[in-house]
């Protein structure tokens, strides 16, 4: 290429369809990345214009105002003042309005004219426009505003030819003008009045939804049955493709490892780095088909209803309504709920949000509570109608909600930043998500997932193993192998500090290997009690042995642990990843640590009282 | 009379934003939002759990609002406005 790429930004309010108009501009050719310093997702893409240069177009997050409210504002403003860390300034800015909401986002372009860049409108979803009777002037809007203007459809495969097409050209910069900010609205007005003429103020449609979607009893009956659907279908679907992975995983790792010889190459291939990769992919199903409801919701406008309906109830927790999602799948598993978090705009709230998710009983506790609550809980009914196994099943998910309930409580009381939070929240108009939105973004989730934190997560499988293998046990060796190995040796030493909640050796060595991921508490403890088999049959023999071995007080400070432990290193991984902070990675790991060992103690020491 | 004192389905004109303290950043954004004198807005209907958050139509746009949010914003009184 004789010249260089052209460097042109999108800018434009939330919801004005700019993200879908990039995935039509640039197909998958994505890089996403964050920006220098911050966790707001930055997204480049390339075109090749029919002149042959090369494009490069970036993404900047929606913005309401250059006169920045949340991180994700600051980086359009710094970007397009040329001022942001690491970053070149634009040529060109292409500023993308929804033709159905001009009244609110020619403001921003308005804003976007005095920045003194070339700039091009565009004006997106032209045929909605269309569709609900709103008639613009093209020319006349291209003359008032002084911009060259074009028409666009984002879902469309030809929508953006015209865009691309008026890029190739030299484009002029805009005249100067000295408006303030309040004669921006004014100019709005007038703008208005002069190119654009509409029958009615809302879409017909978006009324009919919106009056059964925010209605006070058919509205929460609608919000409960999609979360069901939703709940469900991460369980169920997901469930074969997990074991499928799981099992050709390990298929895959011991052909690899077959023609060596038993030894320490093996076990580190096998137990180390199969291992791992299985427990970073194992995560996979469950992530991609969360965000394809997520992103299938956001995209449809439903999102935003959601968080309306809900945000009196978590704010009075001190969270808001946008929290809700992400914590729903936490219920699967903590690490798609942290991803999620992405989407709410307050960093306090985020923060907040992302550190009482591990909370959430996600399912990989599930196995260690069934072991448990099988061995100690007995089979009993309490007043006719309900399990007593089962109630303390979902006595340790209450638990669980109600902790997360107070610890972000109790942040709020702690936080010295006391501003108000602000909700003013959009409610865009209903729209179909499209295939290919859908499509990219479920890959950039997943390539997020694998790159960012799988890598974290095998690093520390691999540590893990080696912990629990080395040293290895000597000629002769009568006990179980982990107890010689340094897993074991921190197992003992643990056992001092466990002993007051009532945690024994074997107890301590289990939970070493089990930060890997919770479920692997389960067969650790099989390891230590010399049992060998596959999951199930370890479980199935652990249940008696423990139920004869363990007194009822350290099963119940056992199973309380698991409310609040943070044993998941993938969940800490990816709030690493997610804040940017090892800080916040420590607090969180604390102040869990800090929950679990204060409640066991407390468990095991009045049951101990009371079953004398 | 103050934003989230209209009832629901009821149509009034914005006088004016208050800032609450200085150089408030909620009251501030309500301006870029639109809601500046003259510009008519309607109270669509409120949150299921006591009457908020306020769902709020300004022009074209639909916005959630917290009740001290919308409290910010006064309403010109009937007969004055329009």
């Amino acid at each position: 290429m004789s010249t260089e790429a052209l460097r042109i930004a999108l800018v434009g309010n939330p919801n004005c369809g700019k993200t879908a108009l990039f995935n039509l501009l640039t197909g998958s050719r994505q890089k996403v990345a964050n920006y220098a310093g911050v966790t707001v997702e930055r997204k480049q893409g390339r075109y090749t214009a029919p002149s042959g240069r090369v494009v490069d177009l970036l993404d900047l997050p929606g913005a309401y105002s250059l006169d920045a409210a949340s991180p994700d504002e600051a980086i359009t403003r710094d970007v397009c003042l040329g001022i942001a860390a690491g970053e070149t300034r634009p040529d060109l800015l292409v500023c993308v309005a929804d033709a159905t909401n001009l009244r609110l986002h020619l403001r921003f372009v308005l804003e976007v004219r005095r920045l003194g860049l070339p700039v091009v409108l565009a004006l997106n979803m032209m045929d909605a426009a269309s569709r609900r009777g709103i008639r613009i002037d093209i020319a006349a809007l291209e003359r008032e505003l002084g911009i060259p203007v074009i028409e666009t459809v984002a879902v469309r495969r030809a929508g953006a030819k015209a865009l691309v097409e008026r890029l190739d050209l030299a484009v002029p910069l805009p005249a100067m003008t000295s408006a303030s900010d309040a004669d921006l609205h004014a100019e709005v007005r007038q703008l208005l009045r002069a190119a654009v003429s509409m029958p009615s103020r809302t879409a017909a449609t978006d009324d009919a939804i919106d009056r059964v979607a925010l209605h006070p009893v058919w509205g929460l009956i609608l919000l409960a049955g999609l979360m069901f659907l939703i709940f469900q279908s991460v369980f169920s679907w997901a469930g074969p493709l997990m074991e499928g992975i799981e099992g050709g995983i390990k298929l895959l790792g011991e052909w690899s490892v077959a023609t060596l010889p038993d030894g320490p190459l093996r076990s580190l291939l096998n137990d180390g780095v199969f291992a791992g990769i299985g427990g970073v992919l194992v995560f996979l199903p469950q992530i991609l088909i969360l965000f394809l409801f997520i992103l299938a919701l956001e995209e449809s406008g439903y999102l935003p209803r959601a968080a309306f309906l809900l945000d009196r109830l978590m704010f009075k927790a001190g969270l808001s309504g946008r929290s809700f999602i992400p914590l729903l799948s936490s219920f699967a598993c903590a690490i798609p709920g942290i991803m999620a978090t992405r989407s709410i705009q307050d960093p306090r709230d985020r923060l907040t949000t992302i550190m009482v998710a591990p909370l959430m009983t996600c399912s990989a506790r599930l196995p260690v509570y069934t072991l448990l609550i099988g061995a100690f809980i007995p089979q009993r009914t309490v007043a006719g109608l309900f399990n007593l196994q089962g109630i303390v099943l979902f006595a340790l998910y209450v638990a669980g909600i109600a902790s997360a309930l107070g610890v972000a409580f109790v942040m709020k009381r702690l936080r010295r930043d006391r501003s108000e939070h602000a909700l003013m929240l959009e409610l865009p108009s209903y729209r179909w998500p499209h295939p290919r939105d859908l499509a990219i973004g479920l890959w950039e989730r997943g390539w997020i997932f694998i790159r960012r934190v799988g890598g974290i997560i095998l690093a520390l499988t691999i540590l893990l193993w080696f912990l629990s293998s080395y040293p290895a046990p000597p000629e002769g060796a009568t006990g179980p192998a982990i107890d010689y190995s340094l897993a074991g040796r921190i197992g003992r030493w643990l056992e001092v500090v466990f002993a007051p909640i009532g945690f024994n050796w074997q107890i301590s060595i289990a939970l070493v290997p089990g930060l890997a991921a919770r479920e692997v508490a389960v067969s650790a403890l099989g390891t230590v009690y010399a049992l060998s088999g596959s999951d199930e049959t370890v479980a199935a023999a652990l249940g008696p042995l423990i139920a004869v071995e363990w007194p009822l007080a350290t099963a119940l400070s056992l199973l309380v642990w698991f409310i609040f432990a943070p044993q998941c290193l993938s969940t800490l991984a990816v709030i690493r990843r997610e804040t940017n902070s090892w800080r916040n990675v420590w607090i969180a790991a604390g102040y869990l640590f800090g929950l679990a060992y204060v409640a066991s103690f407390i468990t095991f020491q009045i049951t101990r009282v009371l079953s004398g | 009379m103050r934003l989230s004192e209209l009832l629901p389905g009821n149509t009034a004109v914005v006088r004016e934003v208050e800032d609450v303290g200085s150089a408030d950043p909620i009251a501030r954004r309500l301006r870029d939002l639109g809601f500046v004198a003259g510009e008519p807005v309607r109270l669509v209907t409120r949150g299921p759990v006591g009457g908020d958050p306020l769902l709020v139509q300004i022009g074209f746009t639909r916005f959630a609002l917290r009740r001290s949010e919308a409290a910010r914003v006064w309403l010109q009184s009937d007969g004055a406005g329009a």
